[in-house]
């Protein structure tokens, strides 16, 4: 039988590693915190930890097309800004979900904005989406220039607290997500998306519809950036137009963790969910671990920088030994 | 056929002359006079030097190519600026100490992210995302809320002052500085070498260039350069703040891909960077100048940025 390499595995599950590091961190937090799995305190935890979650899946799309999309966090701004200012404190359920479809547009229309500049017009997806990201975050800025507004407190309390069947809300949308990404992995669109990231030349002279597939990818992360600036709104119940740029490099270390390629055409949405959830946790492990607060940041950075270089370290002595 | 009539740095510094021009039509420009034309112009280009030192090692490490890019450099430009502050400490002698304190940790920074790109395969984007993050978890350690510390009288001098006649000592320390990155890109083995690894290391490698080596020294250099950026900056505005750099962060890529260097690598100058970021400067203290709102200001920058790189930051076409 032929020796399984640890290359040949991580190139074949690019999940395995994320996985790995979950559970390491899962079982570190879960010592600090021993309660980390009653119901109460995994609900609390996941509500934060899915905006970012619906973030990083979003741009998993782009960056398995070989780009990547730093306005999302303008785009979530735009949305908490619109469902601040136009659901109201007040507002009516029926009114939260006339502005949830709304958002829903918006971020589609942000997101294709960036496929137009990237895909069409051929730009480069970095700092195009830097630049629309400015406008974006501009624009929430002028429909809510000081934090204020709000959404009606019933509705954050049922993103707050809903639990079917005693499992949090967010691991519905997870299942739901995966569903859609082991089908579409599949589809012909799931091919076209791996051939256009790993070889956008070589899709085009087999007749893959390149400029079509690059334009999609940001148009799902406009979609999903919008379920993000949805989920954070409810989460948060208020309003603020700097919410969402913070998010934004943190969604792209989440999927880098979560064993995605920058340059594209590797990598799947299983691994980007987990690696959002292990940054979660990280932020955990280090406010429960009684860290000094000066050391934090450099104490969650270091975390994160030893999880990037560890597959690389893998590698780098597996190849040494060979 | 050529595609472009004009070189992009000419392109930029075109659209710079003719935006300061129509700006002195603004309500509270320049006006008529010669005099405050030329004091806002020279102005306007001082401050453009700390955003295109700091631009400089942004030019060397996208012109290496495979993504290269260096998001750790604002945190540099902090923690140098800060070093810069402390060791100086009102003290004329502690300078030349303080400068070389900043090139080498800048420099020290720059090795860790050309070692885990290079041999830990690390994405350039993530590698130095996560080195910002170590880097500014290390300032808070070491400044710990305040830091005490003083510019010393010699700096200020130099940097924020006149220097020979009306022009500012920083414009020309960023003369002899562009000069030096033009002789380092254009004239020496090291910048033959950092084109050609831009364009394809796999050639590069075969022709006998030490990619590797090239690649670290690319990042060490650009830290370094990083660290010089923190400590004019710091000479410049007399305080540190806990994120003095980060604010030239991005505008430092801008500044890269508003001069014609291409971002996925391989080409590209430093006097391109230098109307970047002449440019740049020049659109954001505009807008200053306008009185516009935090939000139509971001929005018009965008907006700009988003002209400027359609007009000459396409790439090419897919051809069967």
């Amino acid at each position: 039988m032929k020796k399984i390499s640890w290359s040949i595995l991580t190139a074949r599950f690019p999940a395995l590693f994320p996985l790995i590091l979950l559970i390491i961190i899962i079982i570190i937090n879960a010592g600090l915190q021993p309660n980390l799995f009653s119901q109460e305190i995994l609900n609390q935890n996941m509500r934060v930890f899915l905006p970012l979650i619906l973030l990083a899946v979003g741009q998993t799309f782009v960056m398995l097309g070989g780009g990547i999309d730093i306005s999302v966090g303008g785009i979530v701004s735009i949305i908490n800004t619109i469902l601040a200012t136009q659901v109201g404190l007040d507002g009516s359920p029926e009114k939260m979900w006339l502005f949830v479809f709304v958002s829903i547009i918006a971020g589609l229309l942000a997101g294709a904005v960036n496929g137009f500049f990237v895909a069409f017009l051929r730009l480069q997806p970095i700092i195009t989406t830097y630049a629309t990201g400015f406008l974006f975050g501009g624009l929430a800025l002028f429909i809510l220039p000081n934090p204020g507004g709000g959404i009606p407190r019933e509705i954050s309390e049922f993103y707050r607290n809903t639990t079917p069947l005693g499992i949090p809300l967010a691991f519905y949308v997870i299942a739901i997500i995966l569903i859609i990404w082991w089908y579409l992995s599949s589809s012909k669109y799931g091919r076209n998306l791996f051939a256009v990231g790993g070889n956008a030349e070589a899709a085009y002279q087999t007749a893959v519809p390149v400029t079509w597939v690059l334009f999609s990818t940001y148009v799902i992360s406009g979609l999903l950036a919008a379920f993000a600036g949805i989920a954070i709104t409810m989460l948060s119940g208020s309003g603020n137009a700097e919410i969402g740029p913070p998010m934004t490099l943190t969604a792209i270390t989440a999927v880098v963790i979560g064993g995605v390629a920058l340059s594209g055409g590797v990598g799947g949405v299983a691994g980007p969910v987990m690696g959002a959830i292990t940054l979660g946790l990280i932020n955990n492990i280090v406010s429960f671990a009684s860290i000094n607060t000066w050391w934090e940041t450099l104490v969650k950075a270091t975390i994160i920088v030893i999880a990037l270089a560890t597959p690389g370290l893998i590698n780098l002595f597996r190849r040494r030994r060979i | 056929m050529k595609r472009f009539s004009i070189s992009p740095p000419v392109a930029a510094l075109i659209l710079a002359v003719v935006l300061f021009l129509l700006s002195g039509l603004l309500p509270n420009g320049y006006g008529g006079d010669i005099d405050v034309a030329i004091a806002q112009a020279t102005n306007i280009t001082r401050l453009a030097v700390f955003l295109g030192v700091i631009a400089a090692g942004q030019t060397l490490v996208i012109i290496s190519g495979y993504e290269g890019i260096d998001l750790s450099s604002g945190s540099v430009v902090t923690l140098t600026a800060i070093l810069t502050y402390v060791i100086v400490n009102g003290n004329d002698n502690k300078v030349l100490l303080a400068l070389l304190v900043s090139l080498l940790v800048g420099m020290f920074i720059g090795w860790l992210n050309g070692i885990g790109i290079t041999y830990l395969k690390i994405s350039p984007f993530v590698m130095t995302l996560g080195m910002a993050g170590v880097v500014t978890g290390t300032i808070i350690v070491i400044n710990h809320g305040n830091v005490s510390g003083k510019i010393s009288p010699i700096m200020t001098q130099i940097i924020a002052r006149p220097l020979v006649g009306k022009i500012p000592g920083a414009i020309i320390i960023w003369v002899f500085f562009g000069l030096l990155m033009w002789l380092l890109l254009e004239r020496t083995t090291f910048g033959k070498n950092l084109f050609a690894i831009g364009v394809n290391r796999v050639t590069a490698k075969l022709s006998g260039i030490n990619v590797n080596l090239t690649n670290i020294a690319t990042y060490s250099l650009a830290g370094a350069l990083a660290g010089f950026g923190g400590f004019l900056l710091v000479g410049n505005t007399g305080v540190v703040l806990i994120n003095l750099g980060q604010p030239f962060l991005f505008p430092s890529i801008a500044a890269v891909a508003v001069g014609g260097t291409l971002l996925s690598g391989g080409k590209g100058s430093y006097w391109g960077t230098m109307a970047g970021a002449i440019v740049l400067t020049l659109i954001t203290s505009l807008l200053t100048t306008m009185q516009m709102p935090e939000s139509v200001r971001r929005m018009v920058l965008g907006a700009t940025l988003l002209i400027l790189i359609s007009i000459y930051g396409r790439q090419r076409g897919f051809r069967q």
